[in-house]
C-alpha cells in the first residue's frame, strides 16, 4: 500500500499556557486512501499525544470532526489526503471559541438549537391505543432532506452572518424547525415561529449561500431558510389583510 | 482545570476578502447600489417630464454624453447580474412538489425568465416602441 509523507499546519492553543493559538507544523507518514482524520491520529499515536481534537463514527455521520481545512469548514473523516497538495492547513471551526487546539466551544450552538424545538410537538394529544402517526411519502419527501443534518455546525463556520451577528440562530437550528414545521405529524409552529420569524431569526439571513456549498449532507440550510422567511411573510399578509384568519 | 476559550474576532469591513465565495455574494449585493441610482435618475426624468416638454428635453441633453452612456452601461450590467443571480436561486426558496419528487430547479428559473421577457415585451409594446 502506498505510503507518503504529508506535511499539516495544526493550530494549537492551550489555554493554561498560551495567549493565542499558533501553528505547529507536523511530518506524518500516511497511506493514500488516508483522510485527515487519520494523519491527526496518527499524529496522537506516534507524534505527539497532546494533540486535542472531537471525533467520534469516522464516517460522517455524529457531526464530531468538523474542522477548517485550508480555510474550507470539512468534516475531517470525509476529506481525503489525496485530494490535497502541499502543507494542509488544519484549525478549528471558525466563528466559535476555541477551548483547546482543534476543540471548539459548541454551547452557543447547543442552545440555539434547543430554543427551537427540534422534535415533534402533537397538535392535539392522541392516546397510544389511537395508534401511530400515518404518514404519506409525499408528506415525508417534503421534509426528509432537512432532516439529514447531523449538527456538525459546518454551516455556521461557513455563515459570515453568524460572525458578525453572533445572536444569529443560524443555519441548521432555523433548518431543522422548518423540518418539524413542514411533518404533517406537528402541530408547533406556532411556538416555534415565536423564535425563528424574528431579527435574529431568519431575518437575519442574507442569503450568502455558503450555508448550503459546505453542507457535508446536502441538507441545503439556505433553501430551507428562504423558504422560511417565504411562510413568514404570508404569515404577515395574512395577519394584516385577513383579520382572525389562523396561520 | 480552568477554561479561558479564544475568541476569534472576524473583520467587520474586510471579512468578504476571506474567500471567493464571499466575494460573489458582495459582487450581487453592490449592485443594489447602481440599481438605486438608475432608480432615482428615473425620478428625476419624470419629475422634468412632468415640468414640461423644454424641462425634459434639457433633461435628456444633461444626461447625453460618453460618461452618461458609460454609468447607464454600468447599471444595465449591474441589472442583469442582479437578475440572473437572483432567478438563479428561486428554486430554493420557491420549491414546487409533485407528488413524491420536486420540479427540478431548471423549470423555476425558466419560468422566471420566461416572466421576464413577457413582461418586458408589453412594457415595449405599452411605450409604443413595438
Amino acid at each position: 500500500m502506498n505510503e507518503r509523507m504529508v506535511q499539516l499546519e495544526v493550530l494549537r492553543y492551550d489555554p493554561q499556557v498560551d495567549d493565542e493559538p499558533h501553528f505547529q507544523h507536523y511530518e506524518v507518514p500516511c497511506k493514500e486512501e488516508w483522510v485527515v482524520l487519520d494523519a491527526l491520529n496518527a499524529i496522537k499515536e506516534s507524534i505527539d499525544p497532546t494533540l486535542n481534537y472531537r471525533w467520534s463514527c469516522h464516517m460522517a455521520v455524529c457531526g464530531s470532526c468538523g474542522m477548517m481545512i485550508n480555510g474550507e469548514p470539512r468534516l475531517s473523516c470525509h476529506a481525503f489526503l489525496r485530494g490535497f497538495a502541499g502543507v494542509i492547513r488544519v484549525e478549528p471551526l471558525a466563528h466559535f471559541p476555541i477551548e483547546r487546539d482543534l476543540v471548539t466551544v459548541a454551547d452557543d450552538f447547543i442552545d440555539k438549537l434547543k430554543r427551537v424545538k427540534p422534535y415533534l410537538i402533537p397538535g392535539e394529544p392522541r392516546p397510544i391505543g389511537a395508534g401511530e402517526y400515518l404518514q404519506t411519502p409525499a408528506q415525508l419527501m417534503k421534509y426528509r432532506h432537512f432532516s439529514m443534518c447531523i449538527n456538525c455546525m459546518l454551516c455556521y463556520a461557513a455563515c459570515p452572518q453568524y460572525a458578525l451577528q453572533p445572536l444569529f440562530l443560524g443555519p441548521a437550528a432555523i433548518t431543522l424547525a422548518h423540518r418539524y414545521n413542514l411533518d404533517s405529524r406537528d402541530g408547533g409552529r406556532e411556538q416555534r415561529q415565536q423564535v425563528i420569524a424574528t431579527d435574529e431569526g431568519v431575518w437575519e439571513c442574507s442569503f450568502v449561500g455558503a450555508c448550503s456549498e459546505v453542507c457535508p449532507k446536502a441538507v441545503d440550510p439556505a433553501a430551507a431558510l428562504q423558504q422560511v422567511k417565504v411562510a413568514s411573510t404570508l404569515d404577515w399578509f395574512r395577519e394584516h389583510l385577513l383579520p382572525g384568519s389562523a396561520t | 482545570m480552568s477554561r479561558r476559550p479564544f475568541v476569534r474576532l472576524v473583520s467587520g469591513t474586510r471579512w468578504y476578502f476571506g474567500h471567493p465565495r464571499y466575494l460573489r455574494y458582495m459582487s450581487r449585493e453592490v449592485t443594489c447600489i447602481f440599481i438605486g441610482a438608475f432608480a432615482l435618475l428615473l425620478l428625476r426624468a419624470v419629475e422634468r417630464l412632468s415640468a414640461g416638454q423644454a424641462a425634459y428635453a434639457s433633461f435628456l441633453a444633461a444626461i447625453a454624453g460618453p460618461w452618461s452612456a458609460l454609468g447607464l452601461s454600468l447599471v444595465v450590467i449591474f441589472a442583469l447580474h442582479n437578475a440572473v443571480s437572483w432567478f438563479n436561486v428561486t428554486p430554493k426558496a420557491l420549491p414546487v412538489q409533485i407528488g413524491e419528487g420536486f420540479l427540478p430547479g431548471g423549470f423555476i428559473v425558466a419560468a422566471h425568465y420566461a416572466a421576464w421577457i413577457l413582461v418586458s415585451l408589453a412594457v415595449l409594446l405599452f411605450a409604443g416602441v413595438l
